[in-house]
């Protein structure tokens, strides 16, 4: 007998509301127990949450039976006021009432099992679940409308009629198929490789939206990164002194900017020491520098940029500080904006210059992103696979084949096999297969 | 009392070309064995196209060759136009094919049953079954007589409650001119076998002397034919040449003004027909924009002046026939020997076999060829070769061999038929099988033949002729991937790569487009002393390289889903979950493991975590 399970549905120790949702058998039971009776399916209603006599909360509650519930089984929700104090008093009387937490990704994978959704929905859903900013939420929503389904679909399409000219010519050689018809398929992968190639573009942007764009600020030590940082962020995240080499280790604050997660982080300022604790830090300042999206280059007055100047790429900005001081180098090529955290100078600026940044580079609409790196990882293989397939196809139409089909397996785990069937129905379809 | 002794350890009803392996493989293992057919003289007989082998059939004759059995050497003494059909293509693409002298065939086949140990053969029909509760333990012959047995072999093609359709004409009949069985189809309903219905047809015989030869473009046999069996080097028998011509409009005009004649389109066959082998008028309706289609002119024989016109069965009238026939060139004065027709006949629905073709309701029997839904003699003598040898087995309290997917197309076949069951006559092609690159003719030797060796299906002589082979070809191979050069050393053999220091073996170097085994003579001498066949295989090995790497890999995986045994008496109802659909489907195929249950048709990756995690939780 499956059990009820519970756990809370939004970020702990945050915002106004706290959601526990409840699923299984034993949700009405639960529900009875802590006084709140039966109230109307599919209709918000206020109640009292009481346990032994004690008033736990006033909550709103939303029931739906099974199976038309996200996970098929009784589900309810309860909407509580937030803070710790409540979340931990509901969570106790329900343990008490014999629930249990939910393993992580458990609701979606009861959805999964009782066939409320498939793959991508499922994995969709755990992502919406993640989602603490409004755009990675219009993601996740995205893709579970089935737009990522319909992209897929594409692909699918473009690999069984590949499929169908190379079958037909290997298993048919002395019927009426033209000569050549593997031949003919390659004007057709080079499409699927361009929109493969496109795909792969928007799981990256797909992952930022989820993981947080990453920005780092890079520079000379003393160039008055931290100090930046400690302005972008608007708190005391990091130590800021006038002595040199006082970031060691790299500090990261998760920040919204333009609706998107950001993560920035403010490095160790690069030069050579002898110190093993701050040699450390240059290395993971530089490994961090370019795993970035986005570098900041902090240069101050009379610095040039030393090894910083190493790690910048086109498309990276160069921020000069301390613009109250005076004395910026002039600078010949390239993006710069001056700021000074002590007169605020250029800090508006420069956060309308990143935000813009981020939106361009996370907003591409052309392609659903893709959320999941196991996403990422089966497109890239695909791809792989249908380069291989393009490469072969004049050499041997049976390994174009077997790579074709390498690259249908690797999709097929989210919208669905190409079955030798699919390919023979094809066949059929399209040749008069005869003799 | 004790009871009665077995007569026969095995009973094979049908001649054709799934009773001769079944047979045969019985008694090779030394099976007591009974070939029971109606007429002994009909036995190994072609009753359609005198053609064996092909892209996947090949295969198949290779695979039924290296388990011992007999059809490849049997086409080796008839066969009269050998080709290598995709001779130009990679090697696990390349599918021998032979026309074949229907005469020889048979006379070869008959004399090589006659001189079989352990097999009798019995003229007589099986009327019915006897069972001793739901176990079948002999038949019953019309005349009376009861055989008993260890285990029964039943390979009825087209015979059960077969009718054959010509114009208005409808004739109940099993093959031309032979009467159907009916008693044995009502056993089969009797044991509550889903039973489905199938159409094949063929097209007319022509007297090849009333043809226009000089006319006609001709497809001469392969200069130096290359045999069927893994025994002989050479073919000794002449070779001839096939006519091609095309149906004209007019022949087009002819059968769609009488199509109203035709058994499917006068509605009155119901059977499902094969998508891949229309009939002239299946081509005429779904191709209509096609003015042209290719026939083949066969030959049937040295001597036989009988031509089979190859892409253009019918079940039109005779007059319609005759007709059409004459528009096409080369055929303007053409006398038929015997109008075509379709046939229709019932089939057992294949699921309800274990992947050994022992029927699950039933044990005891064990079903092959065209009564599993399947079409040709190919996929009918593997199928017979796997139900002799498992009958055999079952007579002796033995499990039966299954042949993995990965092993051969005998297993995709039979996997494909018991898993998926058939909607059309199911006819083997190379792109059902994933390991393709790995399963190829040229190899179906070191695939079967130490499989076959194993169940005593193996005679002494290919024993030591395989023995032999395969010492040679495993050194070449290990030679081949095991002696290396440097990118300077390759360059002195005339192969340039990369700089890179890398070393490079042999394997690796032929892999480069051009470099043949040849330019390692001098670094390799022994390579002058390989043979042909050794040589291919290194050639092989080097060119599939990555992809063959990959597929064992793959078999690996297929291999442990494979092991993960669901019961035979799985409650799946009771299994959390899965929906009615596919609760319904694991019901009617039952699969013997997870990695069957996942090939069934419409298995959701949800439905296997359950199952999985039921085996688990069983397991445990």
């Amino acid at each position: 007998m499956t059990d009820t399970i519970f756990a809370l549905a939004t970020p702990p120790g945050r915002g106004a509301v706290a959601v526990i949702r409840l699923s299984g058998p034993g949700v009405d039971a639960a529900l009875t127990a802590l006084g709140v009776g039966l109230p109307e399916t599919r209709v918000a209603t206020l109640r009292t949450l009481r346990r032994d006599d004690l008033v736990l909360d006033q909550a709103l509650i939303l029931r739906f039976p099974g199976p038309a519930s996200y996970t098929g089984e009784d589900v309810a929700e309860l909407q509580l006021h937030g803070g710790r104090a409540v979340v931990d008093s509901v969570s106790r009387a329900l343990l008490a009432l014999g629930l249990r937490p939910a393993e992580p990704g458990e609701f979606t994978r009861r959805a999964f099992q009782n066939g409320r959704m498939d793959l991508a929905q499922a994995e969709a859903v755990a992502d919406l679940v993640d989602a603490e900013t409004a755009a990675q939420a219009g993601q996740a929503l995205g893709q579970l409308g089935g737009a990522l389904s319909r992209a897929y679909g594409g692909f699918r399409r473009d690999l069984l009629k590949a499929l169908t000219l190379i079958e037909a010519e290997i298993d048919f050689p002395d019927e009426e198929v033209p000569d050549g018809l593997a031949r003919t398929a390659g004007p057709l992968l080079d499409g699927l490789i361009m929109d493969l190639e496109t795909a792969l573009a928007g799981a990256a942007r797909g992952e930022r939206v989820r993981e947080g764009y990453r920005i780092v600020l890079i520079g000379e030590t003393n160039a008055g990164k931290s100090a930046l940082f400690n302005a972008l962020v608007a708190r005391e995240a990091a130590i800021v002194t006038p002595i040199a080499g006082t970031t060691r280790d790299v500090l990261d604050a998760e920040l919204v900017i333009g609706g998107y997660a950001v993560v920035l982080s403010d490095t160790a300022g690069l030069r050579v020491s002898d110190d093993p604790i701050e040699v450390e830090g240059v290395r993971r300042a530089r490994a961090r520098a370019e795993a970035a999206d986005l570098r900041l280059w902090v240069t101050g007055p009379g610095d040039d940029g030393g090894d910083a100047a190493a790690l910048v790429r086109p498309g990276d900005l160069r921020v000069q500080s301390k613009a109250d001081l005076g004395g910026a180098m002039p600078v010949n090529e390239g993006m710069q904006i001056a700021v000074s955290t002590v007169t605020g100078e250029g800090l508006q600026a420069l956060q309308v210059w990143i935000a813009e940044r981020v939106s361009r580079d996370l907003s591409g609409a052309d392609f659903p992103a893709v959320t999941r790196e196991r996403h990422r990882l089966r497109l890239a293989e695909a791809l792989q696979a249908v380069r291989s397939a393009r490469r072969g196809l004049e050499a041997g139409p049976e390994t174009a084949a077997e790579d074709l089909r390498r690259a249908a397996s690797a999709l097929a785990r989210v919208t669905g096999a190409i079955d030798v069937e699919d390919v023979l129905g094809e066949v059929f379809a399209s040749f008069c297969i005869g003799k | 009392m004790s009871p009665p002794m077995s007569q026969y350890d095995v009973i094979v009803i049908g001649g054709g070309h799934a009773g001769c392996e079944a047979a045969a493989a019985s008694a090779r293992t030394g099976a007591r064995t009974v070939l029971l057919t109606q007429k002994l003289e009909t036995i190994g007989e072609m009753s359609c196209n005198p053609a064996i082998g092909g892209l996947g059939k090949g295969h198949l004759v290779r695979e039924i060759d290296a388990m011992d059995g007999l059809m490849g050497r049997m086409a080796d003494r008839s066969g009269i136009q050998f080709r290598m059909l995709n001779r130009s293509k990679g090697a696990a693409v390349r599918g021998p094919r032979s026309q074949i002298d229907r005469r020889l065939y048979r006379e070869a086949m008959q004399a090589e049953l006659a001189d079989t140990p352990n097999l009798t053969l019995k003229p007589g029909t099986a009327e019915r079954l006897m069972l001793e509760g739901s176990r079948v333990v002999g038949v019953v012959t019309t005349a009376g007589e009861a055989l008993r047995a260890g285990a029964v072999v039943l390979t009825t093609g087209t015979f059960l409650n077969g009718v054959i359709h010509k114009g208005e004409e409808r004739t109940p009949a099993g093959r031309h001119g032979e009467a159907p069985s009916t008693g044995l189809a009502e056993d089969l309903r009797e044991a509550g076998l889903a039973l489905g219905r199938l159409k094949t047809g063929t097209p007319a015989r022509l007297d090849g002397r009333t043809i226009g030869w000089d006319r006609l473009e001709m497809q001469a046999a392969d200069a130096n034919p290359v045999p069927f069996s893994f025994l002989n080097s050479r073919i000794d028998i002449p070779q001839i040449a096939c006519g091609i011509t095309h149906t004209t409009e007019a022949t087009h005009r002819i059968i769609a003004e009488n199509l109203g004649e035709s058994a499917v389109y006068g509605g009155r066959l119901s059977g499902q027909g094969p998508r891949y082998c229309p009939s002239i008028e299946d081509k005429v309706v779904r191709f209509a924009d096609k003015t042209s289609h290719q026939i083949f002119l066969e030959p049937e024989g040295l001597d036989d002046p009988t031509v089979y016109p190859n892409g253009i069965s019918t079940s039109v009238s005779d007059r319609t026939q005759m007709a059409f026939l004459r528009t096409i060139p080369g055929l303007e004065a053409v006398e038929v020997i015997r109008f075509g027709y379709a046939i229709e006949y019932d089939y057992v629905d294949p699921r309800e076999l274990t992947p050994g073709l022992e029927v699950k309701a039933r044990p005891g029997l064990f079903l092959a060829g065209q009564i599993n839904g399947t079409t040709g003699y190919e996929e009918a003598g593997a199928q017979g070769l796997i139900a002799g040898l498992n009958a055999a087995r079952a007579a002796e309290g033995q499990a039966s061999l299954v042949i993995g997917r990965d092993q051969g197309y005998i297993g995709v076949m039979i996997d494909d038929l018991v898993t998926r069951g058939v909607t059309e006559p199911y006819r083997m092609f190379t792109s059902r099988a994933e390991w393709r690159l790995s399963l190829r003719s040229d190899n179906a030797d070191q695939r079967l033949t130490p499989v076959a060796e194993a169940a005593g299906l193996v005679g002494p002589e290919r024993r030591r002729r395989f023995a032999d082979k395969q010492a040679r070809v495993r050194a070449a191979l290990e030679a081949a991937r095991s002696l290396s050069f440097t990118p300077r050393e390759a360059g002195d053999l005339g192969i340039s790569v990369n700089a890179d220091g890398r070393r490079r073996s042999i394997r690796d170097l032929l892999a480069h487009p051009g470099v043949t085994l040849d330019q390692f003579h001098s670094v390799m001498p022994a390579i002058a002393d390989w043979s042909e066949e050794v040589r291919e295989q290194v050639e092989v090995d080097a060119a599939y390289a990555g992809y063959l790497d990959r597929q064992a890999a793959d078999a690996a995986a297929l291999k442990r889903d494979e092991a993960l045994h669901l019961p035979a008496d799985l409650d799946y109802g009771a299994i959390g979950g899965l929906s009615h659909e596919v609760r319904e489907k694991l019901r009617r195929v039952r699969p013997v493991s997870l990695g069957q249950a996942g090939r069934i048709e419409g298995m959701t990756p949800g439905a296997l975590t359950a199952l999985l995690a039921h085996v688990r939780r069983a397991a445990a």
